[in-house]
């Protein structure tokens, strides 16, 4: 009698137990296994072969390697330092006073924030770069201007490019800072400057400092702006890169080595954050929304240009290559007036590279959403110390670069048991895993709203537990998931840092195509297929849009 | 087809936390049956585990002569109404309400005419087609019953159902709910920690603390006549005096109030000697001159308006205070604070509890 109870309430149970090892065995051997295989060689000797901490010393021992790691360092703090210097002004701007049309603002900062990073260092080389429109223009009339490779390039494009993320954090905070509190802080006599040092910001500071190490740890791990626009200014992933490209059919030491670095660094900021902020979070819903001052006319306008002023920068790169992607060409000039040539060659030379980008983050989209309901809801919902294990791995991609997750790949499936590298299986493999963590904590999220009792009262009506999740539960969950996965889609489609290390001549696909084609002087053709992307991003945040009713949050 | 319910000797653990402890209750058919406590007296665990989404560690549940243990929720057959409603949010009400006919595989034509018999008995006709979003909470309410019921379930559980609504609404819901009850003649086990919905909706009232049934019976003798000093607390207000047994017949029992008077009641099994706390409700006291012939004299501390009555705080000249209930009309004037006044017990209503094991002697 016991036994058959047990078999029949146990059946959607062992589902869940299935489906939890089936996962939980993916992870170990798709994301565990190389990484440890990584760390593992990041021990031998690039030299002689040797278990031992020699790269390690060689790392440290020699200003070629060491130096980058205080570039990478100095490159991220700058950026972050100008990210919030930029982005929390203009968040307090716009949600405390009544400038005009913030909505378009707000999506103007979304798209610089959504289109790949090294389309913002490509266009500002159009721009400022040694043969750029501007830098040839002002040299017309005498002016010289200081270079934009290096140092500057890097931070003027990751600044730009990375501040909407602090930008969007902190006026998330402020709009949902209960207004009560700042009337408050004015009725016991705290005013202006002094409430907002008071009240306001150490409110905020937490969301502050998260949006900053977005900032940071992006910057970090990028890879495609510096080997755009660093030249010979070297930060680690461009290291990493040159590494294993020069290390291809050895033994990949160094460029493990150097990974392990970059990951370390990454860890160590998430770690001095959770520090810093520890008990320090505050929940906020705010019931009773603060204020927005109206300004006198020529304040608004003033205010209201200078936002605008900002945001126009950061766009300037989308609208640099939309432009540049009409005009005529010659080999690898523009001549005067405009044209479709761009498209066309590309259409011609490069519509499988289109076919592959869309192809690939289809199936990796389709993955993502299949794990990403399944392991959220054994996450949220069957908690135990497997699924806590589970999440914790799951979200761990966070903190590895692109380069480096592409690299720990091609080291793990370039033998058997499995061997992957140049299909375009491993490619997805990639995306699968640096973009689970956004849909993971999407459907995460939705799930905590969701009451069990819905899932109960199913069951109690006669529907039995599985197919109460089929039908309830994962249906409720769509929407967020949705939203998330378009969020991950919108990412896909951009990713370059793991790319580039995985792609195959079978298997480029359009970032890949962009890169190469910048290398080879056709800025033409780059501007269109980098225009197709900016195209394809706008619509799926477009849609977005319409599936959150604007309600959703980007970051 | 309504059904029975015998639950024996039932204990769930949560660890070592035992929440439901060695719990026995017949349940008759047709009955309405409530399970009364406080937050974390195993109520709702134990309505967990009538409808199985706990199991049982020990003992068993049956429906009728069939043991339930081993059948999973959703082949028990149970209407179920929880706290929140739990209606789902991306169907209409009537997608809702016919949610557990689809599973169950009624044909079509059956599927819509329960339906709007359901959404008519609830007055939900108007709304069949709306989303769950555009509902009231008593509109809400009334899906979750109707979706609860139109299965025609053997046991309708109700799980705190009342409590997301305003004070107006419950109580018109909870009409609804024991008419409803009445017509379709369905054993229900209601689950709240609300004592007036309590007394007011249920043929018979399980008090449960800390895992345990305190006391089983209709409401009138609940209230009258608790079995300890936890229910006679937690029914309604009472105060305890201490007191002691100092005379016993055949018929009556003389008790010395402590710092008080003597009182006769009639006799309950209590010997000479024995101490013991003397249990008044405020309305078993009346309020007369001091010391004329009362049990205890006090002085007004507190005196509060109610509408129909006036609530008085007297405080005792030990230091205790009593709560104490008079008809605002049935007074010849309204006592005020700082006067001092005598009070007199309802010997008949009153009731006494042994002080060690706080157990009612009756």
């Amino acid at each position: 009698m016991m036994i058959i109870t047990k078999a029949k309430q146990g059946a959607p149970d062992r589902f869940w137990k299935i489906a939890t090892w089936i996962i939980f065995l993916l992870v170990a051997f798709f994301l565990v296994y190389p990484f440890a295989g990584l760390l593992f060689r990041s021990f031998f000797s690039a030299e002689t072969g040797k278990f031992g901490l020699s790269n390690y010393k060689q790392f440290f021992g020699f200003a070629y390697y060491f130096r980058t790691l205080g570039h990478s360092f100095a490159v991220s703090a700058l950026t972050t330092f100008f990210a919030v210097l930029l982005g929390v002004p203009m968040a307090y701007a716009v949600s405390r006073y009544n400038i005009w049309g913030k909505r378009l603002l707000r999506i103007l900062v979304i798209i610089s924030l959504l289109s790949p990073p090294f389309i913002g260092a490509y266009s500002w080389i159009m721009l400022l770069g040694r043969n750029g429109f501007i830098t040839r223009l002002l040299s017309g009339i005498g002016i010289t201007i200081p270079t934009i490779y290096g140092f500057r390039g890097l931070i003027l494009v990751f600044t730009l490019k990375l501040f909407p993320y602090v930008f969007l954090y902190v006026s998330g905070a402020l709009s949902s800072i209960d207004g009560s509190l700042e009337e408050a802080a004015e009725s016991l006599g705290m005013h202006g400057v002094k409430k907002l040092l008071t009240v306001t910001f150490p409110l905020i500071m937490p969301t502050i400092l998260a949006g900053a190490v977005m900032v940071f740890m992006t910057s970090l791990a990028d890879l495609g702006t510096p080997m755009l626009i660093g030249e010979g200014y070297k930060v680690l992933p461009v290291l990493v890169y040159e590494e294993y490209m020069s290390e291809i059919g050895g033994n990949a030491a160094m460029a493990s080595t150097l990974s392990m670095v970059i990951v370390v660094c990454s860890l160590t900021v998430l770690f001095i954050q959770r520090m810093i902020i520890g008990k320090r979070v505050f929940s906020m819903n705010g019931t009773h929304p603060p204020a927005v001052k109206p300004l006198a006319l020529p304040g608004r306008i003033a205010l209201t240009a200078l936002c605008y002023a900002v945001a126009f920068l950061a766009v300037l790169p989308q609208a640099t290559t939309i432009i540049t992607s009409f005009l005529k060409t010659k080999g690898p000039l523009f001549v005067r007036g405009f044209s479709l040539e761009s498209y066309r060659s590309v259409w011609f030379k490069l519509s499988s590279n289109i076919a592959h980008t869309f192809t690939y983050a289809i199936a990796a989209i389709a993955i993502m959403i299949l794990i990403g309901i399944l392991s959220s809801y054994v996450i949220v919902r069957r908690k135990s110390r497997l699924t806590s294990l589970l999440d914790l791995l799951l979200m761990s991609p966070y903190v590895i670069p692109g380069a480096v997750l592409g690299i720990s790949l091609v080291i793990a499936f370039n033998r058997p048991p499995l061997i992957l590298t140049g299909t375009a299986a491993i490619m997805i493999l990639s995306y699968v895993i640096r973009k689970l963590p956004s849909i993971l904590r999407s459907s995460s999220a939705i799930l905590y709203q969701l009451d069990p009792s819905v899932d109960e009262a199913s069951i109690s009506l006669g529907v039995p537990p599985l197919a109460t999740f089929f039908k309830i539960t994962a249906v409720m969950m769509l929407p967020g998931v949705i939203s998330g996965s378009i969020l991950s889609w919108i990412s896909t489609i951009n990713e370059l840092s793991s790319t580039l290390i995985l792609y195959s001549g079978q298997t480029g696909t359009i970032s890949v195509a962009i890169y190469t084609e910048i290398f080879k002087d056709s800025y033409g053709t780059a501007a269109a297929l980098a225009s197709m992307l900016t195209l394809a991003t706008v619509i799926s945040l477009l849609v977005f849009n319409k599936i959150t009713e604007g309600k959703g949050s980007v970051v | 087809m309504s059904s029975s319910v015998r639950i024996e000797r039932v204990t769930k653990k949560f660890g070592e936390f035992k929440a439901v402890d060695d719990v026995s209750l017949e349940i008759e058919e047709g009955e309405f049956f409530t399970l009364l406590g406080p937050s974390g007296c195993g109520k709702t665990t134990l309505l967990r585990m009538i409808i199985g989404f706990h199991a049982i560690d020990e003992g068993s549940i049956l429906f009728g002569e069939k043991r339930m243990n081993s059948i999973p929720p959703h082949r028990r057959n149970i209407g179920m109404v929880f706290q929140n409603y739990a209606i789902f949010p991306h169907l209409t009400v009537a997608e809702n309400i016919a949610y557990g006919l689809k599973a169950r595989k009624v044909d079509r034509a059956e599927q819509s005419a329960r339906v709007e018999e359901a959404l008519r008995l609830m007055k939900l006709s108007d709304y069949a087609e709306r989303s769950p979003a555009q509902l009231s909470g008593g509109q809400q309410q009334r899906v979750a019953l109707a979706r609860a019921i139109v299965i025609k379930p053997s046991i309708l559980l109700m799980d705190e159902p009342l409590s997301n609504l305003d004070a107006k609404l419950r109580i018109e819901m909870r009409s609804v709910i024991r008419d409803i009850q009445q017509s379709l003649g369905i054993t229900t086990i209601y689950v709240t920690h609300d004592q007036d919905e309590a007394l007011a909706i249920s043929d018979r009232i399980a008090v449960m603390n800390a895992g345990r049934v305190q006391q089983v019976g209709r409401p009138r003798e609940i209230y009258s006549r608790p079995r300890n000093t936890f229910v006679a607390s937690f029914i309604g207000t009472t105060n305890f005096l201490k007191a002691s047994v100092i005379a016993s017949d055949e018929t009556s029992v003389q008790l010395k109030v402590l710092d008080g008077g003597i009182i006769r009641l009639p006799q309950r099994r209590a010997r000479v000697g024995d101490s013991l706390s003397l249990a008044v409700r405020p309305e078993e006291a009346s309020l007369v001159g001091a010391n004329d012939g009362t049990t205890v004299n006090g002085i007004i501390t507190k005196a509060t308006f109610l509408g129909d009555t006036m609530n008085y705080i007297i405080e005792l000249p030990n230091g205790a205070s009593l709560d104490v209930n008079e008809y605002a009309t049935a007074a010849d004037s309204l006592h005020k604070c700082g006067d001092r006044v005598g009070l007199r017990f309802d010997e008949k209503k009153v009731n006494i509890f042994a002080s060690a094991s706080g157990e009612a002697l009756a």
